[in-house]
């Protein structure tokens, strides 16, 4: 095999600051965008096991329809079609004036696409309470909203920590692939080191080594946060 | 108090109630009881609008449970309701279980609420258990929290959905002591359970139900006694020999 | 809304569909692939062996913490390199998803087989047969049947992954439908109509799936 080897290209600059700015990116892209999939997917799982007919059409419609397109696809659309679509106004902004375009709308589509995921998560949490618990809730006069607040909720959260966390490690992954419109996040950044130098194998380690380690810091980190939020006796599940 | 008038009810088609009409007196204990499937769980469910029925009215306290238009948590807020499986909530301690409702529905304060738990906690035998969680206590001293919640409300009356059977034999006595102390109070009470000696100590009137007829409804004495129905004789039978 | 012109697909279809050809050549031979990986990596696990059950571990850790993308990246620079000589882009990336959709079937299978109550293995040693012929004979079998909707779920997920090829230029259905998109300016009818072809795959699929569950659950 042909090839010459020069780990210390890594902390060379410019390649040194490119890995870290891409870092940045990817760091950034990847909170937004779980903030929007955890509060959007939260209301969705709400819907989903509520008791109106109608939140729940709409809750599964979500569902089906963000889950069997895939996220490039629906980034895609986001990026190239949605501008299209929308009055004058309202397009020429969103492709003229809008701040940083490709990394609002990865955030956005990353964002709605995790959001699906996370509803369904919500929703195998609440359902694993069983209906008993909802139905002690209403036995002593509590409304579904109240029922939501202080009995399921808090539970079903509880229970879903480790879910919720891969969830959030698959946006750390997708944000990826934000470089195909163009953000610089930390595998493109590599992607470039390796087209400017060569060094194909140290630069795509670099990116490796910063995935790998990030996510078992993330996992290190949230079995923390379950210990510390476990109930006395109580044994959480999945 | 409690007014059941031809209930009818339907699971796709499967008849679980049929025609039932019965009532509970204020400070009448009714006992129902009846094999596995004869619809006994679903009617209790019935009074407090757990569980719709398709067809006849139920009636409580005047209020009309089936009407549309009542306002079905302020209703449960007055019925107490214990349910085979205890259904404590597992993120709150045994006080914060009791408190909830009396916080949540009837508006008290933290401190209004906190003495009326811990009263009822020392009623039900728990007082030092107060500050645990549910998987902490054991399923008898779980059921009997669940009673002090349902007492928490302050109801006129209480619901116990075969509150024993899911306890070992040993932690049975426990619970059904409290309701029999709750039965001597004048509480207004029905229960559907399987424990005869409770029925045969305090019950007022026992209902048999069987393929969701109500098949016998006589005081206490008259059932025990003289069943008119073979198949009441026959669970009776059955039952009692053990 | 533009004036959407559905001529452009029809006209293009064709190029399209050997796209689409593409795409599902890609997926089928990495779901074999990888569940063919997968279950090696599964069996090695549950078996306990010193050192390799830790390599295989470490194998579906590691994979499971990297993009899709950067896998890619990394065959389609490595391939080439290691066999000295250029390769087409369709076999760096078969090559990427077989090994990284082989740590996320090695998950999907471990459980099947875990499910399978231990007493069925007790029962195959007892009548004489070796751990490997009990897994291949007794467990296997009832841990394949049960986990074919999980399975399934899971191809459509790699379905849906393969348009990442994108990145490399290999000509699957996305890339076609955006090459043609790119030289007629028809950006929203071509994502659109893409949009609703890997819909109607994966709803239908996952139709299935559900149909299958349902069916092992009765």
């Amino acid at each position: 095999m042909n090839y010459n080897w020069d780990w210390g290209i890594l902390f060379r600059e410019p390649y040194f600051d490119w890995l870290l700015t891409g870092l940045g990116w990817t760091v950034m892209l990847s909170l937004c965008a779980w903030v929007i999939a955890f509060l959007l997917g939260s209301i969705l799982g709400i819907m989903r096991t509520s008791t109106s007919g109608t939140l729940r059409f709409i809750g599964t419609t979500y569902v089906e329809i963000f889950r069997n397109i895939p996220l490039l696809v629906q980034l895609f659309l986001w990026f190239f079609v949605f501008p299209e679509l929308l009055p004058e106004d309202a397009g020429r902004w969103v492709k003229r004036e809008m701040p940083l375009p490709a990394l609002s709308t990865a955030i956005f589509a990353i964002g709605l696409y995790t959001a699906s995921r996370v509803c369904e998560q919500v929703r195998s949490g609440i359902e694993a309470l069983g209906v008993g618990q909802r139905n002690a809730g209403r036995a002593i006069g509590l409304t579904e909203k109240q029922i939501y607040i202080y009995i399921l909720l808090p539970n079903a959260y509880r229970i879903i920590i480790p879910p919720l966390t891969s969830e959030f490690l698959t946006i750390f992954k997708n944000s990826s692939l934000a470089l195909t419109i163009g953000v610089v996040e930390l595998t493109a950044m590599t992607r470039q080191i390796e087209e400017y130098t060569f060094q194909g194998f140290e630069a795509f380690t670099a990116a490796t080594v910063i995935y790998s380690v990030v996510t078992f810091a993330v996992m290190f980190f949230m079995r923390l946060v379950e210990k510390g939020s476990r109930v006395p006796g109580m044994i959480s599940v999945g | 108090m409690i007014e059941i008038k031809n209930a009818d009810k339907w699971y796709g088609n499967f008849h679980v109630l049929s025609d039932c009409s019965t009532s509970v007196t204020k400070g009448e204990v009714v006992v129902v009881c009846g094999p596995s499937g004869s619809g006994k769980s679903t009617l209790i469910k019935c009074v407090n609008g757990l569980e719709p029925i398709d067809d006849g009215e139920i009636t409580v306290d005047g209020i009309v449970v089936t009407d549309k238009n009542t306002d079905l948590n302020q209703l449960r807020a007055k019925i107490g309701m214990v349910f085979q499986n205890f259904e404590l909530f597992p993120h709150m301690t045994a006080l914060e279980n009791v408190k909830i409702g009396q916080m949540k529905v009837l508006g008290r304060n933290a401190k209004e609420a906190h003495t009326r738990a811990a009263e009822l906690l020392q009623r039900v035998g728990l007082k030092d258990h107060a500050e645990k969680f549910p998987a902490q206590l054991s399923g008898g001293q779980q059921q009997r929290v669940a009673i002090a919640r349902g007492l928490a409300m302050d109801p006129i009356a209480m619901l116990f959905d075969e509150p024993t059977s899911a306890l070992d034999p040993e932690m049975i006595n426990d619970v059904l002591d409290v309701m029999v102390e709750l039965a001597e109070e004048g509480m207004t009470m029905m229960v559907v359970t399987h424990e005869m000696g409770f029925a045969q100590k305090v019950a007022d009137r026992v209902i048999f139900m069987d393929e969701g007829h109500i098949v016998e409804d006589a005081p206490k004495a008259e059932f025990f006694g003289s069943p008119r129905s073979d198949r009441a004789q026959l669970f009776l039978s059955k039952i009692l020999s053990h | 809304m533009t004036d959407f012109d559905y001529g452009i697909i029809w006209n293009n279809l064709p190029f399209l569909l050997e796209g689409l050809q593409v795409t599902f050549l890609l997926t089928i031979l990495s779901v074999v692939g990888g569940i063919i990986l997968g279950t090696v990596l599964a069996l090695v696990r549950i078996a306990k062996i010193p050192v390799a059950s830790w390599f295989a571990a470490a194998y579906v850790n590691f994979f499971r913490s990297l993009p899709l993308i950067l896998v890619i990246f990394w065959l389609y620079f490595l391939v080439p390199l290691l066999l000295g000589r250029p390769v087409g882009s369709f076999y760096s990336v078969l090559v990427a998803f077989v090994l990284f959709e082989a740590a996320y079937y090695s998950e999907i299978i471990r459980a099947g087989i875990s499910s399978v109550r231990s007493g069925q293995i007790a029962a195959g040693r007892a009548i004489g047969l070796t751990y490997p012929q009990t897994m291949r004979y007794i467990v296997l079998p009832q841990a394949f049947k049960a986990m074919v909707p999980v399975l399934l779920t899971q191809a459509i997920i790699l379905f849906q992954d393969t348009s990442l090829v994108y990145v490399v230029g290999l000509k699957d259905f996305l890339v076609s439908a955006e090459l043609i998109a790119n030289r007629d300016q028809r950006l929203v009818e071509m994502f659109v109509f893409v949009a609703i072809v890997y819909f109607s795959i994966c709803f239908a699929g996952s139709l299935l799936a559900r149909r299958l569950q349902k069916r092992l659950e009765t």
